[in-house]
């Protein structure tokens, strides 16, 4: 179980939000933290602490396929997503950088923005007393999730390391 | 039971004999695109494994497109290591050749294959049947290290088309209209396919136009049936198919959606998102900055007829960038020897070479605040084409160039 508290944004949060492309040859993801999410809110990434979580709404992550994206999310130390609905690319993306993603359906449309919630992996969330239900992924994801990502799933499974 | 194209091409790349949708199958990949967008983050995870090695490198095609020739030493350094890298391995590489998905539709794509690319247009090469998707470079590099990966077999949506568009009316204009109609994430963790009488009247280039932006409605791919027209596009390319696959009569399909051509109408997307579509008429008149044509979407060489016909003996507004960028080299010489060219130069366009450009708002044209671009290009996102605070709107060739020429946004019928 963690606790962290609630950055909330919208419905279509394009990758083009979460990492203009003007920061995407930065060299470091470091370099490019404090401009995740600057056309929307452009003081967000100063103001997000590490164990902090982002609550959305439909399509998290639709656009293009700029691993820099998820990459940065995690880099500010963001402890998981909470959306109605991802976009496949950003999905596959995130969970393949070791970054959490919770589907559920109503947390967002009942819950706002400092709120703190109670998250227990693959059982429930707890905000403001009442308890969201959420899913466990399936178990080939999840391995690749606590490996913190798919290269280092990677190096475990096949020996490349 | 049935199976769909989808299915098929899934089962062939899984060794199995059949699968389903909700299944998930490990697939040995055809081919494998990537570009200058991230190409040199997946080095850097490479050179990080122990004892990398690259499954088969017959099949790695690398592309740079989106900044190029290069805008800042940072861009110059990221395209050397992947040009050093693509030469030390024997990788197959263009540079300055055209937009990725062109150049791959040119002289790669065959129908069957599946095809991870690492942007996510890739969904283009359902114009010839094959399975092309998009994913980010941790899943290209372990696919180029493996030669496999995961996939989830995905539900199909089938779109019927019926019919023929008017004159005047766009691939551009009915792929924007479908997405209107089944929203930003109406297809997410989908395919698309499209099948039916109507079919028949679209060329190459409206259907790599259509498969493209499907992934604008969420899609994970984008099919087409292989029929003549594509046969001959491969024929005319030097290539044969790998197999051709067709849905089953009993084929189970999530959704079912019928158009008639005929209604479509020239359509515009507005900031910011592609499906917030409206027919051209109700943005008449929007004063515009600059206007984009090109793009893997509409930089083919029908896109500059439609517009070289539409501006030619006119000239570009007063104050107004218009940006002619044709999708690949052979775009460009061909564009060259119908005299296209000229016909844009006279009327005091831009003609760029064949890049990426504005439509990621990098490599050029990039837009400043407040500033407001009619493009041809894949998407309208806050900031896209630059400034946090600039406004895209998407639009077909004709509409562009129409626009291009007023100043404000116009439809060609009214030009």
């Amino acid at each position: 179980m963690f606790k962290a508290k609630i950055w909330k944004l919208g419905d279509d949060i394009d990758t083009d939000i979460i990492l203009p492309t003007e920061y995407l040859a930065f060299e470091t993801v470091e370099d490019m933290k404090p401009y995740a999410f600057s056309p929307l809110r452009p003081e967000l990434a100063a103001k997000i602490q590490p164990g902090d979580m982002i609550v959305a709404g439909h399509n998290f992550g639709c656009g293009s396929s700029r691993e820099q994206a998820p990459e940065v999310v995690k880099a500010l130390g963001i402890s998981c997503i909470v959306a109605k609905s991802y976009a496949r690319i950003f999905f596959r993306n995130a969970i393949n950088n070791g970054l959490l993603l919770i589907e559920q359906p109503d947390l967002y449309d009942e819950v706002k923005e400092g709120d703190v919630a109670e998250v227990e992996t693959g059982k429930e969330i707890k905000v403001n007393g009442k308890s969201y239900p959420i899913a466990s992924l399936p178990d080939n994801l999840l391995e690749i999730l606590e490996a913190g990502g798919l290269v280092k799933a990677m190096r475990k499974k096949n020996g490349l390391d | 039971m049935g199976m769909t194209m989808a299915e098929k091409i899934i089962a062939a790349a899984a060794g199995v004999e059949s699968c389903k949708a909700g299944d998930i199958e490990t697939v040995t990949l055809d081919r494998l695109m990537s570009n200058d967008g991230t190409t040199h983050l997946t080095i850097d995870m490479y050179n990080n494994l122990k004892n990398p090695r690259i499954a088969d490198v017959s099949k790695l095609v690398w592309i740079i497109d989106h900044n190029i020739p290069s805008d800042s030493p940072k861009t110059a350094a990221s395209h050397k290591k992947m040009r050093d890298f693509a030469r030390e391995h024997g990788i197959t590489f263009y540079e300055g050749e055209g937009v990725c998905h062109q150049v791959m539709m040119e002289n790669h794509v065959r129908p069957g294959e599946l095809i991870f690319g690492a942007d996510s247009h890739t969904c283009a090469y359902g114009a010839l049947g094959a399975f092309g998707t998009g994913v980010g470079c941790t899943d290209y590099l372990y696919a180029m290290v493996t030669g496999t990966s995961w996939l989830l077999v995905p539900e199909t949506i089938k779109i019927n088309l019926h019919g023929k568009l008017r004159d005047g009316v766009y691939a551009r204009d009915l792929i924007l209209t479908i997405i209107g109609q089944i929203s930003a994430n109406g297809a997410n963790y989908k395919a698309m396919e499209f099948v039916g009488d109507g079919m028949a009247s679209l060329s190459m280039a409206d259907r790599i136009a259509i498969c493209n932006l499907c992934v604008e409605a969420g899609a994970k791919t984008a099919l087409m049936e292989v029929d003549d027209v594509a046969l001959d596009y491969l024929k005319e390319h030097g290539r044969e198919p790998k197999a051709i696959f067709k849905s089953d009569e009993d084929a189970v399909f999530s959704q079912v959606i019928d158009i008639d051509l005929a209604e479509i109408e020239p359509i515009v997307a507005k900031p910011h998102f592609v499906d917030s579509v409206v027919p051209v008429s109700e943005c008449e008149g929007t004063k515009i900055d600059e206007a984009f044509l090109g793009s893997c979407n509409n930089g083919r060489i029908e896109d500059l007829r439609v517009g070289a016909a539409i501006i030619k003996g006119k000239h570009v507004a007063d104050k107004v960038r218009f940006l002619v960028v044709p999708a690949s080299r052979a775009v460009y010489k061909q564009a060259l020897k119908e005299g296209l060219l000229d016909i844009f130069m006279e009327a005091g366009a831009m003609v760029m070479n064949p890049n990426c450009s504005v439509c990621w708002g990098a490599c050029q044209g990039v837009i400043g605040e407040g500033e407001t671009l009619i493009s041809t290009g894949t998407r309208n996102f806050k900031g896209r084409a630059g400034h946090k605070d600039s406004f895209v709107y998407l639009a077909s060739a004709a509409t562009v160039t129409a626009s291009a020429v007023r100043g404000y946004i116009v439809s060609a019928e009214k030009l």
